[in-house]
């Protein structure tokens, strides 16, 4: 996986901070970000996930051009597809260094941790998988580290 | 508002209703924001007749982020200098979700004084579905 260009903007913190209901001024009002601690717009902590927009082969976003497996004119627009896409988030863990801010240029670059297996009652054979990613500023200082813990089941998970 | 260590003791607790009924409309606004367009957590036709779930369900870095906000709400902006946790259960539309903190540690650190906190956020029927810890900063 290549290294990835984020850059960070004011706009798009503000539309994060509004998904996940966070009325917190520092994440939206550059006036009242400005008399606070912290001196100016910030983004939430788990803000660093939207890196996803700036992946370009990010396969969890619709592509002009190519099939895409949710639904359209049947339940998936690519036939054949298995039953369960299987991929689930199993943990997710953050350094932070500082906070990120608008006008930061990050770049960032994952890499595969470990693998391993768990056998599960409510969803069979479970496979987790962990990628380890990495957070420069534009001065290529370290700001920020993430863990994340991804896992594909065998079925989707029984909610009995 | 940071917390100061000197009115701060293991076991005291910060919680707050971080989302009520929990709308459809909440995750597509996560799934836009975030870039995660993963059909499961916005796309119902595919989800349940597809991938065999009974709904739509959120994603986790939502919850996550949920959680998040009752902890920098507590601890102040830009003091969190780790925040981990694990998916212990799925989040589904119409969800009520109340996240907690615990003081477990209070700390030196690099020669400042830092908060271990434990992390719980519960639904409606008292079932986990995020666990995790998080480390803050503290004032003297």
């Amino acid at each position: 996986m290549g290294k990835i260009t984020f850059p960070v903007e004011a706009s798009h913190i503000m539309m994060f901070a509004r998904a996940v209901g966070d009325t917190n001024p520092v994440y939206h009002d550059a006036e009242a970000a400005k008399k606070s601690e912290v001196g100016g717009v910030i983004a939430p902590p788990t803000f660093a996930q939207a890196v996803a927009q700036f992946d370009p082969d990010y396969h969890l976003r619709p592509k002009a051009g190519e099939k895409w497996f949710g639904s359209a004119k049947g339940p998936s627009g690519i036939e054949g597809k298995p039953a369960s896409s299987g991929g689930l988030h199993a943990e997710q863990h953050y350094e932070y260094i500082r906070p990120l801010r608008p006008g930061d240029v990050l770049t960032v670059e994952t890499k595969p941790g470990k693998t391993w297996e768990k056998e599960s009652k409510r969803a069979g054979k479970l496979t987790f998988r962990e990628r380890v990613t990495e957070y420069r500023d534009q001065k290529g200082e370290l700001v920020m580290i993430a863990r994340g813990v991804g896992v594909t089941t065998e079925r989707p998970v029984d909610q009995g | 508002m940071a917390l100061k260590a000197s009115a701060l003791k293991v076991g005291d607790t910060h919680s707050e209703r971080v989302v009520e009924n929990l709308s459809r409309t909440q995750i597509v606004q996560y799934a836009g924001a975030s870039g995660d367009y993963n059909p499961l957590h916005t796309d119902e036709v595919y989800t349940v007749q597809a991938a065999g779930y009974p709904s739509v369900f959120a994603h986790g870095m939502l919850t996550m982020g949920l959680t998040g906000k009752m902890l920098t709400n507590w601890v102040g902006d830009g003091r969190l200098t780790k925040f981990g946790v694990r998916f212990t259960n799925q989040v589904w539309p119409g969800d009520t979700l109340d996240a907690k903190a615990t003081v477990a540690a209070i700390r030196e650190e690099n020669g400042k004084q830092v908060a271990d906190l434990t992390i719980s956020t519960t639904n409606q029927d008292g079932k986990e579905v995020v666990s995790g810890t998080a480390t803050a900063r503290l004032d003297p």
